[in-house]
């Protein structure tokens, strides 16, 4: 029955993992600014028209 | 209508636009920036959002002290051998086509690396190749696009600014411990009492007692340490009741799984810890491009040129400005210290300090004042005062300033703690008493209970989850506020303390009454057409009143700057301005501004300004009056007084000649005979009142422009509402309390268990997160509600 155990290891070593995650990426800044990439991530298309103009 | 506004910028395109490639444009500033763009195939800058420019302003020699090392040193944030980085405040970001220019940035100019737009606060991070390039180049480039820097004062500050994220660490804390304790401690919730799960329990618990060290130690720290201030202060806040039902409900679980007694509260505890989390996240709300905290600091340069003996001009730091140093002062520049004119006339407008428009012409010799802009030519000026020594700085001395309002002030929540916490500890000790007679082994239990289950969750989430929410109503309907206890401060004010010029009357527009002989028509069509070749505020002004007449050609055009403008048309010689110019000399009335008329040195009569109000200041002042003493406070002359007189009810008291240390004196006399006052006011002169009142309003025409420090901004175009507003704050403090009403309901409910002594965990459990649950909703509601009313 000592799966349980394992069981147990992993689940929470996956929540540790995730914590980690959200502390990073608070750490690097990315809840800092949560409008601008909402708006960034829509020009990828314009850059790439302009480009292929030339 | 056919399209007639500037492709650029989008402003209305008068008969001089230029076109260009089929488009129009109202200005060479404005085709400039688009050649540059069509020239770096950056035209979808204009397909993303119509119109998105701006006119760039002259920049010459403006920016010549970013060569200087030490300011580019506190500027940048990283200075490495071959890169730099700099975030620089850009006021004009307001759309996508923005952020995509901005970031685009390194098409313009090969050596900018990387640019990353933050649209919220409204800066650019740009990072350079410094070998290539400098800071002084990139802020020029940005100003030929239009995208000019906001430099000031402010940025040159030694300490880098910290980004204070513990709450959403505590937070994240807090939610990791609650999910997981929820998970290992469900399968005792139903008390099945089957091998496998008997087995295993106690692995279980001691995970739970693992899982809930950092959420009582880490998350929760704030509660134990600001309970503990309040004892020493001998305040009972509701962070005692929160402190106590913590540790309570930790000793005690910790307790009952050591001794096998119960498998402990721990889900209870990290649900607990994780909602109050919330409530102080939820309540944090935050304008991150406005500043409530600015001071003079914000409007002045950085450095000015300084003459030196041998005439040499310099750039120097405006702190290193010395008593009797020679600064020259271009236009629109503003004048960072008091001083005397040496040299050129000097047209300052003072609206940063007074809010009143209108400049005021001095000549060598004249004596001026820090915080006036210059807008006329280039002028020479011998210090008088340093700058934190000067007439207007002088103010930020008051220990006004370094007070922190918040602290003085008693919160509905911390006044109700009080009763409640004696309340519970009543009823705790009451109760364990009666058991110690009936059965002692249980008497510990209900103590301990009771502490658990009256916990003041609900109450403790009432207040951040009201006034966070109505922030953020506020906030939609251009009515920004500095936190949540303003809110709550402004419900309770009795006195309403206004500035005159600029917060009641109106910047953009002002009225002109002519009295005097009749113009003819031909003289009145010489007016408008001479009016319009001239560029002082007062023509600007005078020529949008007149009637629209049609452009002749005028013989004779002459501008004396400082005195009006002479022109000859045909046989008409006419004189516009001052009454010395045009020759009247009776004219004795000095209070109002007026513009004088005289047709070949005969005086025809004069125009007499007056300021224009808001619309809706009589309505507001009415609906005012009956809650509300009112109060008007003006640092001008009593030029107005009839005019205010007849627009405001008759109980105003109308005070003029105020200077901004007397507004400051006037407020504190007030609040210490019991008034609580709002000031509303707008300029720099008006600091001193802002924040000695309890509620310190600035009306703004643009917000985006820059406000001294107050509790709150109110868009001028809400001005009429201001009413309505205070009413909803009063509401506010209303809901607050009806879900203490609610919160009391569930307490009664728990505490029933408790007293009986039969508190199991997985009452508290289910107790707790729905009386959190349900006053979260209650406050959400009613304050939705509240606002949909607003509009």
């Amino acid at each position: 029955m000592s799966v349980i155990y394992i069981l147990l290891a992993v689940s929470i070593i996956v929540a540790i993992v995730f914590f980690a995650v959200f502390v990073f990426a608070v750490k690097s800044g990315q809840y800092d600014d949560n409008y601008t990439p909402s708006i960034r991530m829509l020009f990828e298309d314009e850059l790439v028209k302009s480009k292929k103009e030339k | 209508m056919e399209d007639n506004t500037c492709f650029h910028c989008g402003d209305y395109c008068d008969k001089k636009n230029i076109d260009f490639q089929g488009r129009k444009f109202c200005c060479n500033g404005c085709k400039t920036v688009f050649e540059i763009f069509n020239e770096n195939d950056l035209i979808c800058y204009y397909d993303l959002q119509n119109a998105p420019g701006a006119i760039p302003e002259g920049v010459e020699g403006k920016y010549d002290f970013l060569s200087q090392e030490n300011i580019i040193e506190r500027l940048t944030e990283y200075r490495g051998d071959s890169i730099e980085i700099a975030t620089l405040f850009i006021p004009h970001i307001h759309c996508s086509s923005c952020i995509w220019i901005l970031e685009n940035l390194n098409k313009l100019n090969s050596s900018i690396s990387v640019s990353q737009v933050n649209f919220g606060k409204k800066t650019v991070r740009v990072t350079y190749k410094n070998q290539e390039t400098d800071l002084k180049s990139i802020v020029i480039l940005l100003s030929t696009i239009g995208y000019e820097p906001y430099i000031s004062l402010d940025d040159f500050k030694s300490d880098k600014e910290y980004i204070n994220r513990s709450i959403i660490y505590k937070l994240g804390v807090a939610g990791f411990g609650f999910g997981n304790i929820m998970f290992l401690s469900f399968p005792e919730y139903f008390e099945v009492h089957e091998y496998w799960l008997e087995q295993y329990k106690h692995l279980f618990r001691w995970l739970m007692f693992g899982l809930s060290l950092p959420v009582v130690f880490y998350s929760a720290q704030d509660y134990f340490i600001s309970a503990y201030k309040g004892l020493r202060a001998r305040i009972l806040n509701i962070d005692i009741p929160i402190a106590l039902g913590i540790s309570v409900l930790f000793i005690r679980s910790t307790i009952e799984i050591a001794f096998d007694i119960g498998s402990g509260f721990f889900d209870s505890l990290a649900g607990l810890v994780f909602f109050l989390l919330v409530g102080k996240f939820f309540q944090q709300k935050t304008y991150a491009f406005l500043s409530f905290e600015r001071d003079y600091k914000s409007y002045f340069p950085i450095a000015v040129t300084k003459i030196d003996k041998n005439n040499e001009e310099t750039n120097i730091q405006v702190y290193d400005i010395k008593k009797g140093d020679r600064i020259i002062i271009r236009n629109e520049e503003l004048i960072p210290v008091d001083g005397i004119i040496i040299n050129g006339r000097a047209k300052i407008d003072y609206s940063f300090v007074t809010g009143e428009s209108q400049t005021v012409t001095k000549q060598s010799g004249d004596k001026l004042f820090a915080g006036g802009k210059q807008t006329s030519g280039v002028i020479e000026i011998e210090v008088l005062k340093s700058v934190e020594q000067s007439y207007l700085t002088q103010l930020w001395s008051n220990d006004v300033f370094n007070k922190n309002k918040e602290e003085d002030f008693k919160s509905i929540t911390n006044s109700i703690s009080k009763h409640f916490t004696i309340t519970i500890l009543g009823i705790a000790l009451i109760s364990t008493i009666y058991w110690l007679f009936i059965d002692p082994n249980k008497s510990l239990n209900v103590f301990t209970a009771v502490l658990i289950i009256a916990c003041p969750c609900a109450i403790a989430l009432s207040a951040p989850f009201t006034f966070g929410n109505l922030l953020r109503i506020f906030g939609k309907l251009k009515f920004y506020i500095k936190n949540a206890s303003v809110i709550e401060q402004l419900a309770q004010i009795n006195t309403v303390i206004f500035d005159k010029t600029g917060t009641i009357t109106s910047n953009k527009t002002s009225s002109a009454e002519y009295n005097g002989k009749t113009l003819s028509d031909k003289e009145s069509l010489i007016l408008k057409n001479s009016l319009r070749g001239s560029n002082h505020p007062l023509s600007r002004t005078l020529y949008n009143i007149l009637d629209e007449h049609h452009i002749i050609t005028l013989d004779k055009f002459e501008e004396h700057i400082g005195k009006g403008i002479e022109v000859t048309h045909d046989d008409i010689n006419l004189k516009i301005g001052s009454a010395s110019f045009v020759g009247n000399i009776q004219d004795t009335s000095v209070l109002n501004t007026t513009v004088c008329i005289s047709n070949n040195n005969k005086y025809k009569g004069k125009f007499t300004f007056y300021n224009s109000y808001r619309k809706g200041v009589s309505k507001l002042f009415n609906q005012l009056k009956k809650h509300y003493d009112l109060v008007i406070l003006s640092g001008d002359n009593e030029g107005e007084f009839k005019n205010l007189k007849k627009l405001l009810p008759s109980r105003t008291k109308l005070i003029f000649n105020q200077k901004p240390q007397d507004k400051l004196e006037y407020i504190k006399h007030h609040q210490s005979e019991g008034s609580k006052v709002l000031m509303i006011g707008d300029g720099l002169n008006d600091a001193g009142a802002l924040m000695q009142s309890n509620v310190g309003l600035v009306i703004s025409e643009d917000i985006n422009v820059f406000s001294p420090a107050c509790d709150g901004i109110l868009d001028a175009s809400k001005f009429k509402q201001l009413y309505h507003y205070i009413r909803a704050s009063k509401s506010a403090i209303k809901i607050i309390k009806w879900s203490f009403v609610l919160s009391f309901i569930y307490n009664i409910i728990g505490l029933y268990f408790a007293v009986t002594g039969q508190l199991e965990p997985v009452v508290a459990a289910v107790l707790m997160p729905l009386s959190s649950i349900s006053i979260v909703v209650f406050t959400t509601v009613a304050t939705n509600i509240l606002g949909r009313r607003l509009k």
